[in-house]
């Protein structure tokens, strides 16, 4: 059964909803072309798949369209998206081409409507040359960390990215110096989805029980790709100094790395620290385990985010939003997330998430508060319907073209 | 039913939504920090300063402006922090006079230290323009009694607009809920109780239960000197 808006209701509360009925009613008679490269598989596609249904419920007319293109052309743009995250090498003048050729492609196919056209990521990002035919206003979302980018892919989009009426990003660090308007959006998680909804006890204790996982001592979590940035052997490193005098468990569940030589190699030496240590529990999830995953979350004591560097950090909202005591790394967009001693626990160092796991092992109401304030904290700011209230001002903001206070 | 507490005119609540743009600035230190707090413009200091109430509006203690956050947490500048801290936000009228007043609490600190303090990367101080949207709820209240009845009802933000965008933001001097129960119900003494408030203490929903219990506190008191 489709998910509807009023399903929220008993998650943020009747205001919430009654006010994005209220801002929808104000995009009256606007249309809103939404653009990305894939109806399936990753994060925007999700999102979307979530988004546009809530967005039509509302009233708001949307249409979800996406560009084609053959292998060159998403190779050249996942070359794209790595360059733009900060991986370095030069690409070659054909990759540019390619991008350029399906462009032509797509502008030929794409029947363009909307007065808002939302343009998602590299990848249909030069659409906009569209923009000089009509009147629709044009925006571009991206959700990729462009904190430090590679400057021959950067140089190559912003001149694309500047023809738009505004760009949004997903943390104030990701922004760049842009000629046109930039506003910040922060991502979300579903409440609704398999991987946050509610579980039954008995599910959980049937996940814990199938890899073997004791339901009665604490159990400490780390779940992400085996990746150095992550940090998985300073995790081991960490619960050894905490082992001695506190009975305990460590689990680090991350995706099997079948395609990724490096991440092979991590979970290797991950594997080798571990040892022969039947506390230390390494598990193999694939990336749909999505109720596994939950399972995992709320099964835990405590859930550690030891990340080097980092994205936003979706994980760690969903280790908040199921009140959860969080200990993770002053990295990136955690810390919008946790606020040190108030929300989670931050920390710098593999001793101090040692002395952190210590704290709240000793002092379990303690970490119940940090839980109980974590998973506020992400109700009222980083769940979807938060996502929507911001599309919905977005838009808004877009069509009236006006800054400080905005009367509607 | 005590005719004054009929109001003149019907207090209509409107609430607002806010909207982050960013402006492209950023601050790595004290000196960076003053230069961009003397160019930018008012939503932004606005923003810095009261965002924090309707971000962590559940939580207890209030983490303090965001201004002073920044400057104990990532430049480790405890002594400024608390200087920062001091400012009563509630004793100004106007963001110029409160963006002065930052303004001269860092410069005098920097004058007398001579040193910069680096924030760690990914540590710097964004500046943020907030845009605020604001719209009509369906609660109006004609009379003192309907007012504290939508008061018990109307959303964190409703609240927000009514006592902090009102006062500053907008510049009205005081908060509507003052202005209304002075000018449309008579009630000066009542609405000056209210205004003395400092609702920079409070989350919002303890600011809600405080100004509900002052509500009640009078209606009762009226009541019984009445009998």
């Amino acid at each position: 059964m489709p998910i509807r808006l009023e399903d929220y209701t008993s998650i943020v509360g009747t205001y919430v909803i009654e006010e994005l009925r209220l801002l929808a009613e104000k995009l009256a008679g606007k249309t809103i072309q939404t653009i990305n490269s894939t109806a399936v598989g990753g994060g925007v596609a999700e999102i979307l798949h979530r988004l546009v249904p809530l967005l039509s419920e509302l009233g708001v007319q949307i249409r979800w369209d996406v560009i084609r293109g053959g292998t060159a052309f998403f190779e050249a743009t996942k070359s794209f998206h790595n360059s733009l995250q900060g991986e370095a090498g030069q690409l070659s003048e054909d990759i540019f081409k390619v991008f350029l050729e399906t462009t032509e492609q797509n502008l030929r196919l794409i029947e363009f409507y909307g007065d808002i056209i939302f343009v998602h990521d590299p990848q249909p990002i030069a659409l906009v040359k569209e923009r000089y035919k009509g009147h629709a206003h044009w925006v571009w979302r991206c959700h990729i960390d462009l904190s430090n980018p590679q400057a021959q892919v950067w140089d190559f989009l912003r001149p694309f990215v500047e023809q738009y009426d505004a760009a949004v990003f997903s943390s104030a660090n990701f922004a760049q110096p842009l000629k046109v308007k930039q506003y910040l959006i922060a991502p979300s998680i579903d409440p609704l989805s398999d991987k946050n909804k509610e579980l039954t006890q008995e599910f959980i204790r049937d996940f814990l029980e199938k890899y073997q996982i004791d339901p009665k001592r604490p159990i400490i979590t780390q779940i992400s790709r085996f990746d150095h940035f992550k940090d998985p052997i300073g995790v081991i490193k960490a619960f050894r100094q905490v082992r001695p005098n506190f009975d305990c468990q460590l689990v680090l569940a991350g995706g099997e790395a079948t395609d990724d030589p490096e991440g092979a190699q991590v979970l290797q030496e991950v594997q080798a620290e571990a040892g022969k240590d039947k506390d230390i529990h390494l598990l193999l999830l694939p990336p749909t385990a999505d109720l596994e995953i939950n399972a995992l979350q709320r099964g835990s004591t405590i859930i550690i985010q030891k990340s080097l560097r980092e994205g936003f950090g979706l994980t760690v909202t969903e280790a908040l939003w199921k009140g959860k005591p969080v200990i993770a790394s002053a990295v990136g967009g955690i810390t919008l997330q946790i606020k040190h001693n108030l929300t989670g626990i931050l920390v710098h160092s593999i001793e101090g998430t040692a002395y952190a796991i210590k704290n709240l092992l000793t002092n379990p109401e303690y970490a119940r508060k940090l839980g109980e304030n974590g998973r506020e904290h992400v109700r009222q700011h980083y769940l979807l319907t938060r996502h929507l209230k911001d599309y919905l001002l977005l838009f808004l903001a877009i069509d009236r073209g006006t800054d400080g206070i905005v009367y509607l | 039913m005590q005719p004054k507490w009929h109001a003149k005119e019907g207090f209509r609540f409107y609430s607002c939504l806010h909207l982050f743009e960013l402006t492209g600035r950023k601050a790595r230190n004290l000196k960076e920090l003053v230069k961009h707090l003397r160019e930018v413009d008012d939503s932004v200091i606005f923003n810095h300063t009261h965002n924090f109430l309707i971000r962590h509006h559940y939580l207890t203690p209030q983490p303090p402006s965001a201004f002073t956050h920044w400057v104990k947490e990532s430049l480790k500048e405890e002594w400024l922090g608390e200087q920062l801290e001091g400012i009563n936000t509630i004793e100004f009228t106007s963001l110029k006079d409160l963006r002065e007043k930052t303004l001269s609490t860092i410069e005098s600190y920097i004058k007398k230290n001579r040193r910069y303090r680096i924030a760690p990367e990914g540590e710097e101080f964004f500046f943020l323009r907030s845009l605020e949207f604001v719209f009509p709820t369906p609660y109006l209240a004609t009379n003192i009694y309907e007012f504290v009845e939508a008061l018990r009802v109307i959303s964190p933000n409703s609240l927000y607009f009514h006592f902090f965008t009102a006062r500053l933001r907008l510049g009205r001097g005081t908060n509507d809920f003052s202005h209304w129960i002075e000018t449309s119900l008579g009630e000066k003494e009542l609405a000056d109780r209210i205004a003395q408030l400092d609702p920079y203490m409070y989350t919002l929903e303890e600011l809600r239960e405080v100004l509900i219990a002052m509500l009640e506190a009078e209606i009762d008191r009226v009541l019984r000197r009445k009998r």
